[in-house]
């Protein structure tokens, strides 16, 4: 390196140090205000690896375009974010920018992070920086073409992403407009429930079936058909939001995660507001995400005969005879997540068992034993007889449908 | 009702039930486990840790379950040192079993705590040990290991932190007894791979670093034919003078 490069870059990295380092301390209150955005907005969801230090990164995040390793967003000068000052920081929840001036990749949900106003950015940024500085390398992200081409980023970005900035809607209620902000913003709820196009954009109309994510369906929240909370009162859907269970209803796989990490740590009130912007959302029917290969009309005998045999075997003793529950066990009749048009999640259930997660509100969960000893056909059988017994107006599922996945 | 499910299990003269699917069981072993359960069957649930330990029970049963695809070891009498360590590093990334790790992702420190004092409470028989190993050369070593371990490399006695009965010590050593030797096999070379790791300093990979494959299976046949013990409790402890630090996972609180 040339004296004069090297005089250069000394002078870049001083410059860079120093205007980190000149930011005055953070208030208590901002910092806290940052730990409780930082949950909502589940940072440690990606930036914190299981078993792994706080924010340092490492989390392998599965995508359509390959895998992403989640990077360390700690102090840390070298390995994380310190030397990035607030405006850095903004930038990038805002803009979707790297410190360096790259464009990032939407794998972080910046384009719901950039309706966050400037001053929860900066109270998470506080945050952060209140945390002690790890040091961990990035590993680098394993993805295919085009993808793996970082300029084309932001070619991207010019053609997919408008940094947004959230305004009230005055004809709303506060309840409303703080339920909207956190929902589209930190929440990032369309991250999962909306199916993305060959670009990974989601369609923000809400036309568009839920979306694919780690072999579960994430139901859409615009039909309250799916996970949609128009049907429900205010109240309910609060409830699964925050405890991650409200009577039949109970989140499990991927949203089990989330309500673990995040969701159960929403005050009461940001709760009620969150499911009162999802209560008010246009209710349509969206399109069916799977298509389900018919099952014989001429068969279904037979199918129904083998899945009340096996549900009077497996299942009834903790979800009752007529699929009504116990203390121990949801209904499952008139539980809507067991006939949506996708099978997925009531397979997934019924072959890997699980608990709910346990929260502040449900800290004690009841849980699900496997059976994934069922073989396809009778798994079929099973889901069919659970899908259109007892009043519930589900498809049959045929074993072709029923293949793992994983 | 524990005969029936020995037979049950082991398909007769020790014959392993064919496995056919992911987790480990087949429809007898499950309709058996199951009809063991005073909870489970005819009765409604009720509101006890019971019925919330459900889920463990399905797959290991009482006294474990032996199966082609793994064994699924006893948890019944374990220390709860030990058995929230287990569900902890499941957690957190340390042991990979899917099953496990789908059971317990979002499961809180307090709730796994209470799971594990459920199970360590609970005193169930052990099932009959396995014959000793024919060969003479391979008993030996296998005691020698156990017993005394193999100090020129560094090697301890399982005994001396395990507890001389090989029952476990608390809070957070579990007993070996009671399990096949390929499960103890897989264990070790699970340690020595790497596969399956504890908090730091991870004390049982650095022993098993040092165990060629013959000693696996020489202390691995040797343990599963002891017999059991009429107390088969967890010694009071901790050991006075551990011959290397083991790391554990905070207890919840701490």
């Amino acid at each position: 390196m040339s004296m004069r490069m090297s005089y250069l870059l000394t002078l870049v990295l001083a410059g860079a140090l120093s205007s980190a380092a000149a930011q005055p301390a953070a208030a208590p209150e901002q910092v806290a205000r940052g730990e409780y955005l930082a949950r909502i907005g589940n940072c440690a969801g990606c930036h914190t690896a299981p078993g792994g230090a706080d924010f340092a990164g490492g989390r392998a995040i599965d995508s359509l375009f390959g895998t992403f390793y989640a990077p360390n967003i700690t102090a840390d000068a070298d390995t994380g974010i310190g030397r990035w000052s607030a405006d850095d920081f903004w930038q990038a929840m805002h803009n979707g920018k790297r410190a360096d001036g790259s464009a990032m990749y939407p794998a972080c949900p910046y384009p719901n992070y950039t309706h966050v106003h400037r001053e929860d950015i900066d109270a998470i940024y506080a945050y952060l920086r209140s945390l002690p500085p790890v040091q961990q390398q990035n590993r680098a992200h394993e993805l295919s073409f085009p993808a793996s081409a970082r300029p084309l980023v932001s070619l991207w970005q010019w053609l997919f992403f408008k940094p947004g900035s959230f305004q009230d809607d005055p004809s709303q209620t506060p309840a409303w407009n703080r339920g909207a902000y956190l929902v589209q913003g930190l929440g990032h709820c369309s991250a999962c429930h909306a199916e993305r196009n060959a670009f990974g954009v989601s369609r923000g109309d809400g036309s568009a079936p839920g979306a694919r994510i780690r072999n579960w369906y994430a139901p859409s929240l615009y039909s309250s058909a799916e996970a949609g909370l128009q049907a429900w009162p205010v109240e309910k859907g609060a409830a699964l939001l925050r405890h991650g269970k409200a009577e039949e209803a109970s989140a499990m796989g991927p949203m089990a995660d989330v309500v673990f990490q995040s969701l159960q740590y929403l005050t009461e009130a940001d709760a009620m507001a969150m499911a009162t912007y999802l209560h008010a959302l246009p209710d349509h029917d969206t399109e069916p995400a799977v298509r389900l290969l018919p099952v014989r009309q001429a068969d279904l005998p037979a199918v129904m005969q083998r899945g009340q045999k096996i549900y009077e075997e497996h299942c009834q003793d903790c979800h009752g005879r007529d699929g009504e529950g116990s203390l121990a066990a949801p209904a499952l009749a008139g539980n809507r997540a067991v006939v949506l048009a996708d099978p997925t999640n009531l397979l997934n259930v019924i072959r890997d068992g699980g608990y709910p997660p346990s929260t502040g509100g449900n800290p004690r969960p009841y849980g699900m034993p496997p059976f994934g000893f069922l073989n396809d056909v009778e798994l079929a059988a099973l889901a069919t007889y659970i899908r259109t017994s007892w009043g519930n107006a589900g498809t049959p599922v045929s074993s072709a449908n029923v293949t793992r996945k994983d | 009702m524990l005969s029936v499910l020995k037979a049950a299990y082991s398909g007769g003269a020790g014959k392993v039930l064919k496995q056919r699917r992911i987790c480990t069981l087949s429809w007898r072993t499950v309709v058996v486990a199951l009809a063991l359960l005073p909870a489970a069957v005819g009765a409604p649930p009720t509101d006890s840790m019971e019925q919330r330990v459900q889920p463990c029970i399905a797959c290991h049963g009482e006294q474990g379950i032996d199966l082609e695809s793994g064994y699924v070891p006893r948890l019944h009498g374990k220390p709860a040192g030990y058995l929230y360590n287990q569900l902890v590093n499941f957690r957190e990334g340390r042991r990979n079993n899917r099953a496990m790790v789908i059971m317990v992702s979002h499961l809180a420190d307090d709730y796994l705590w209470e799971m594990a004092e459920y199970f360590a409470t609970r005193d169930v028989p052990y099932p009959p040990p396995a014959s000793p190993p024919a060969n003479a050369q391979l008993a030996t070593r296998g005691r020698i290991l156990a017993t005394e371990g193999d100090p020129a490399r560094d090697i301890p006695a399982c005994q001396t932190c395990h507890g001389e009965r090989l029952t476990g010590v608390l809070p957070n050593t579990p007993g070996l007894l009671g399990l096949p030797s390929h499960y103890l096999a897989a264990q070790l070379g699970a340690w020595r791979a790497g596969t399956r790791e504890a908090a730091a300093p991870d004390c049982m990979h650095a022993i098993a670093e040092r165990l060629t494959g013959m000693d696996i299976q020489a202390v691995s046949l040797w343990i599963a034919a002891q017999p059991v013990p009429a107390d088969t409790s967890p010694i009071a402890g901790p050991v006075a003078e551990p011959p290397m630090e083991c790391g554990s996972v905070p207890l919840p609180g701490q």
